[in-house]
């Protein structure tokens, strides 16, 4: 049984053949529609979620299938002690998938050590959040028409920031990518991505503190939220949290093609003035979400249509 | 100093010098009712100094304990006075409730009936991640 865990637990062709699928998706969508009829998705969500959730749960209903689950632990069993590995073995019995999201780091990879049925991890912590990389695949691949040889800067949190960890993790194995990261000092990416992925597989990377430096080069920024709820230290987020702020003034020098992305929810790290620029994606990046959430799980349960 | 020699058992020799305690604990020795001799300090031509361990007793030893203590230990089982095999030690691949993962974000730090479980990610620099949460410590 294939789960998604961490973005590289699909090989680069089954990553590419999620991405078609969710293309055909979206120029077929009447095709797809009774695609999972008698399918049940069960969203097993320990940490509160907007888009995540409902992306998850509008791309069953797209598919035809049901939907069960809670969204947040207060109004599940884990109030009372239970363990995530009972959750999952009893929610097997109930549904045909699942999707998880768990504050503590790794909590789906032991949901899917136990579960009988595929597990996606919809987020676990500051860890992976695979199905926001597959989205941002999905969006860069829909706006640049590729998944090689283009700059992309992240930007903001790049420390407690999952979705950056797990975008570098699955671009890495692609060629010709050029990583300029620009954070604070404080909030720069943990040193075994630095090691192990750019390093190890000789990938060019930069590490800036400015936006302005280097907005010019970029082909692709990639914004991130400062999130209050990564910090434990409530004056540290305070200071921070302006740090890298997106507007038309700092677009001033970027290309006319560039493209800007960000997983949402923002704060005020993007400027609403950015949102009429046509090189804004991050409304059609969370519309990709649907369509690529349709194509795994599709892909997972083994429907072919 | 003269240490007798062991009948049935197992020697443990070419332990970095000052380890010898940390293997003893890790192995869990202490539970043992048997004889075990631990010498700290011994002379050594390769190595200048070593510790020594004598178990007087037949066991299987936890090599993947011993292996990602010290690779360069060097275990020998004996049996009726005689030296009757050399097992080679490695950096194990994978460590199971060997080590405890220290990350407080890490599932394992609320779910405490799960094996923590380690695996190797950088042999040159000894470096094993959790698998829940990849963190290294």
């Amino acid at each position: 049984m294939k789960h998604l865990i961490d973005p590289t637990d699909l090989t680069v062709q089954e990553i590419d053949e999620i991405l078609d699928l969710a293309l055909d998706i979206i120029d077929n969508k009447e095709k797809y529609s009774e695609s999972c009829k008698g399918k049940k998705l069960a969203t097993l969500f320990f940490e509160p979620s907007t888009r995540t959730r409902l992306s998850f749960e509008a791309a069953m209903m797209e598919l035809g299938g049901n939907v069960l689950g809670f969204s947040s632990a207060d109004s599940s069993s884990a109030t009372k002690g239970e363990s995530v590995g009972d959750t999952v073995k009893v929610v097997s019995c109930y549904a045909d998938i699942i999707a998880m999201r768990h504050p503590k780091e790794g909590a789906p990879l032991l949901a899917s050590m136990l579960a009988d049925v595929p597990v996606i991890n919809a987020g676990d912590g500051g860890h992976n959040h695979p199905t926001q990389t597959l989205t941002d695949l999905l969006t860069i691949r829909r706006e640049k028409g590729r998944l090689n040889n283009f700059t992309i800067g992240l930007c903001g949190d790049l420390k407690f920031g999952r979705t950056v960890h797990s975008l570098i993790k699955a671009l890495s194995r692609y060629s010709g990518i050029k990583f300029v990261l620009i954070s604070p000092k404080e909030l720069k990416v943990p040193e075994y991505i630095i090691t192990e992925v750019f390093e190890k597989n000789n990938i060019e990377y930069e590490e800036v503190t400015t936006m302005e430096e280097v907005i010019d080069r970029l082909d692709i920024i990639y914004m991130t939220r400062v999130q209050k709820e990564r910090f434990f230290n409530e004056a540290e987020y305070v200071r921070l949290k302006d740090s890298y702020i997106l507007d038309m003034n700092k677009l001033k020098n970027a290309k006319k093609d560039l493209s800007i992305l960000h997983p949402l929810p923002r704060v005020n790290e993007i400027a609403t003035e950015v949102d009429a620029d046509p090189r804004a994606c991050y409304f059609r990046q969370a519309l990709n979400g649907k369509y690529v959430r349709m194509a795994l799980m599709l892909t997972l349960l083994g429907v072919n249509v | 100093m003269k240490i007798d020699s062991i009948q049935n058992g197992v020697v443990l020799d070419h332990i970095t010098a000052g380890m010898a305690l940390r293997v003893y604990k890790d192995l869990g020795l202490d539970k043992f009712d048997c004889s075990i001799a631990v010498l700290q300090n011994v002379k050594s031509n390769k190595m200048g100094k070593k510790d020594i361990l004598k178990i007087d007793k037949s066991y299987d030893i936890n090599l993947d304990v011993l292996g990602y203590i010290d690779p360069n230990i060097t275990v020998s089982i004996i049996r009726d006075g005689q030296t009757v095999e050399k097992k080679k030690l490695a950096l194990p691949q994978k460590l199971i409730n060997i080590k405890k993962c220290k990350n407080p974000r890490c599932i394992t730090s609320v779910e405490t009936d799960i094996p923590h479980i380690f695996k190797l990610t950088d042999e040159e620099n000894r470096v094993y991640r959790c698998i829940y949460c990849e963190a290294d410590k």
